[in-house]
């Protein structure tokens, strides 16, 4: 035996180092972690390994834990986070929860305690399988050195196969600190899943002749897609589909970009605060494509009233979703993207209707009920800033993620996405402060994109900390900061629904009249916290800008400045997001002013 | 309606509490439930009598196939299947009618399986209207105290139950054409 043969045969490796070996073999290029004791070992590999993988510390496990979804969510991969056990784990619920809501693909590994304490209430110890159990689409307790390959790979092929969803694997610190012969160890185990086959199954010939015999029948067809379609990468398909049959195309929140934002087939967006022709079109629609969509309440208002005079034709990867909310005509249980893929080749000219009067009737709501703001003089309003930061960047390699409230709704409306996977929201949790570590996950994984962050106050401090990430680990995101000094959705409907009694909406000191809402309306000189200063203290270039004449100008600055940037925009708090369809109602209760 | 399913599941510690965790939080509500292990070491099963209309059903069925460590779900309803329940039940005899009790435990094929100065333990199994029944029968002697296990079934039409991975049988039907 040679010495490198002997020396082979002799070295050994431990769980931590197997797991780490893992994640780089599965394709991971940045994990966010935040080590504590029972995750030591873990951090002591991915040491090892950094010329491999770059973990990067965030300031809070859940703004690691967004940062993970960033990067999932824009490149399609799996995305990863680690915590150390008990508060730390905690700390991810949060985030995995909201992973769990939006499908998306995301593996967090938590430290865990010595099992020979597990179970005594040891310092540090929360039974973190117990507590994700409905939060995950799988998690793991790995107890045994020998699977800790096995777990992982598993874990990424659960996270990232059928409908995605985040994975737990808890991992005690003794098994991290065994070791194991590198001989022994198997890098590509077999997988141990009876239970689990999500292989595509395809929608049989029958079903796409159905789907097209359907829509040439149809007078007032409408494409309803969600996250499915971006899921599925079924973007292109989609455009296609829609192009060819004329079909107009309606996108919920996590939909956006599937179909191009400026298209004149384009209804946008649909629901609570979707456009007037989008709700018009689907109320009014004679057959409804869902496509990768799960009849959400805040896309379809009142059940019974949604969509009730059509055909419904549901496609989804996941058969629980079908009849889930809505009775589907015509139901397929198929990843979206081979049903499309199957109905492009199959169509031909007989099969396409003749929607003239259909797109005559869109086109007559689009013109009486567009998507529009007031002019508000030199004050900046949201859904102006929004705007002319779409003017600004629509030539550049743009990613936007938000925060949750009106800002939100503000962006998805009036940003118009052109491709897929470039618009990040927490849409099914509604997580306030999402958006800064979701932007950083983002600009870790394309690292020459821009990537703003439009954010409001309230849901900025959420997560606020994690300014100091972007100056560490230099991460030039641009946060866009719409800062009206309120919880701005939760004023509106305080506004329309409690006749405008203030309850604690108002973010400054409660000792200010507007606190219960008894000031002038008009913004302080001095805003609170003062965060142009907050963001220096990080290291974050920050300017506050109070003017519209001032904003585009301001705007440029900011996009175009070489590392991160916060530019604080004072906005006022009386504007609402409409339209609006209030909760549980129908198309009919529209409120457009 | 009632309906009886039969899941395959991997015997790992937790998969009980993930499912009835699943069932309880997505308010389902199951009137019996009954875990066991199967001749191979590696699953057990688990028997669930739930009640409620298709659509529930459907959906309870659905959200079990999702779990990962669950193998496979089986709905015996309008199928030919044999289900059991067992019940111990613990009868007064203060009343020096020992005998007569003995006589209905031999009606029911139930057993006398302990008896005391006042009292006897019977232990019985068949369907459930036949212990209904039974217990109806035993109220007036004084029921002191009884123990009932969920239900458990078992197809007729095959003498293995043990389903490989590729099972047909819960393959969800939604992707045979539907008449419209």
């Amino acid at each position: 035996m040679t010495l490198a043969t002997v020396e082979k045969a002799t070295q050994t490796i431990n769980g931590a180092q197997i797991l780490v070996e893992m994640l780089i073999r599965l394709g991971t290029d940045n994990i966010y972690a935040y080590p504590g004791g029972c995750s030591m070992p873990l951090h002591q590999a991915l040491r090892e390994q950094r010329t491999r993988i770059r973990t990067i510390l965030p300031r809070h496990e859940q703004g690691g834990c967004f940062a993970a979804q960033g990067i999932a969510r824009s490149t399609g991969k799996v995305g990863v986070c680690m915590a150390t056990s008990g508060p730390g784990a905690t700390n991810l619920v949060t985030g995995i929860a909201d992973a769990k809501l939006d499908s998306i693909p995301m593996v967090a590994i938590t430290g865990q305690v010595p099992q020979s304490v597990i179970g005594t209430d040891a310092f540090q110890e929360t039974p973190m399988v117990e507590v994700c159990r409905a939060i995950t689409k799988h998690h793991y307790m790995i107890t045994d050195v020998r699977d800790v390959a096995r777990i992982v790979k598993e874990a990424f092929y659960i996270a990232s196969t059928g409908r995605p969803g985040p994975v737990l694997i808890d991992f005690p610190k003794d098994v991290q600190l065994t070791s194991l012969p590198l001989k022994d160890v198997d890098f590509d185990p077999d997988f141990r899943l009876p239970g689990y086959r999500p292989e595509v199954r395809t929608a049989a010939p029958e079903q796409i002749r159905q789907i097209l015999a359907a829509v040439k029948r149809a007078k007032r067809p409408v494409l309803y897609v969600g996250g499915g379609c971006i899921q599925s990468e079924a973007a292109e398909e989609l455009t296609k589909f829609a192009i060819r049959t004329g079909i107009p195309v309606a996108m919920t929140v996590m939909g956006l970009g599937v179909f191009p934002g400026n298209h004149p087939q384009s209804l946008h967006m649909l629901g609570m605060h979707g456009t007037v022709y989008a709700n018009y079109a689907v109320d009014q629609s004679d057959l409804l494509l869902a496509f990768g969509v799960r009849f959400d309440d805040r896309v379809t208002g009142k059940l019974e009233e949604f969509a009730k005079h059509g055909k419904i034709v549901h496609v989804d990867i996941d058969p629980s979703e079908i009849h889930k909310n809505k009775e589907a005509h015509i139901p397929i249980v198929t990843d979206v993207r081979s049903a499309l893929v199957a109905l492009n080749e199959a169509m031909t000219d007989a099969d396409i209707p003749d929607l003239s009067e259909w797109r005559q009737q869109i086109a007559v709501w689009k013109e009486k009920f567009p998507l529009a703001y007031a002019d508000a003089g030199d004050a900046i309003l949201q859904q102006y800033a929004i705007d002319e930061l779409c003017r600004q960047t629509q030539d550049r390699d743009t990613y936007i993620t938000v925060g949750v409230g009106q800002h939100q709704m503000w962006a998805a409306q009036f940003y118009k996405f052109s491709k897929p996977r470039r618009w990040l929201s927490s849409s099914g949790l509604g997580t306030m402060g999402f958006g800064l570590p979701a932007a950083m996950g983002v600009q870790t994984a394309h690292p020459n994109s821009l990537v703003v962050d439009i954010d409001g106050d309230g849901s900025f401090q959420m997560n606020i900390q994690e300014l100091a990430t972007l100056f560490c680990e230099k991460l030039p995101v641009k946060i866009l900061l719409l800062n009206n000094q309120h919880l701005g959705m939760v004023v509106q409907w305080e506004d329309r629904f409690h006749s405008g009694s203030r309850a604690h909406t108002y973010l400054g000191p409660v000792d200010h009249p507007e606190a219960l809402g008894e000031g002038d309306g008009a913004m302080p000189d001095e805003t609170f916290p003062n965060f142009v200063q907050i963001a220096r203290g990080y290291g974050v270039a920050a300017s506050q800008v109070r003017s519209k004449a001032a904003f585009p100008k301001a705007l440029a600055e900011m996009l175009n400045h070489d590392g991160p940037y916060l530019l604080d925009v004072i906005c006022p708090y009386q504007e609402h997001v409409l339209p609006m369809i209030p909760s549980g109602r129908t198309v009919r209760d529209i409120i457009t002013e | 309606m009632r309906h009886v399913l039969s899941a395959l599941v991997m015997n790992q510690p937790g998969v009980l509490a993930h499912i009835s965790g699943m069932l309880a939080s997505r308010a389902y509500n199951i009137d019996s439930l009954a875990v066991g292990a199967t001749e191979n070491p590696e699953f057990s099963r688990i028997t669930f009598v739930v009640n409620g209309n298709e659509k529930t059903l459907d959906q309870v069925r659905k959200q079990l196939e999702k779990i990962v460590t669950v193998v496979t779900v089986q709905d015996y309803s309008g199928k030919d299947f044999v289900e059991r329940d067992l019940m111990l039940i613990k009868v007064s005899t203060a009343n020096g009618r020992r005998s007569e009790i003995r006589e209905l435990v031999d009606i029911f094929r139930g057993r006398i399986v302990d008896v005391g100065a006042a009292h006897v333990m019977i232990e019985i199994s068949g369907r459930e209207n036949k212990i209904e029944a039974f217990v109806d029968r035993m109220r007036e002697f004084g029921i002191l105290e009884m123990v009932r296990t969920g239900r458990v079934a078992m197809l007729r039409d095959k003498t293995i139950t043990e389903e490989t991975p590729s099972d047909s049988a819960t393959t969800p039907s939604q992707n045979a054409p539907s008449a419209t």
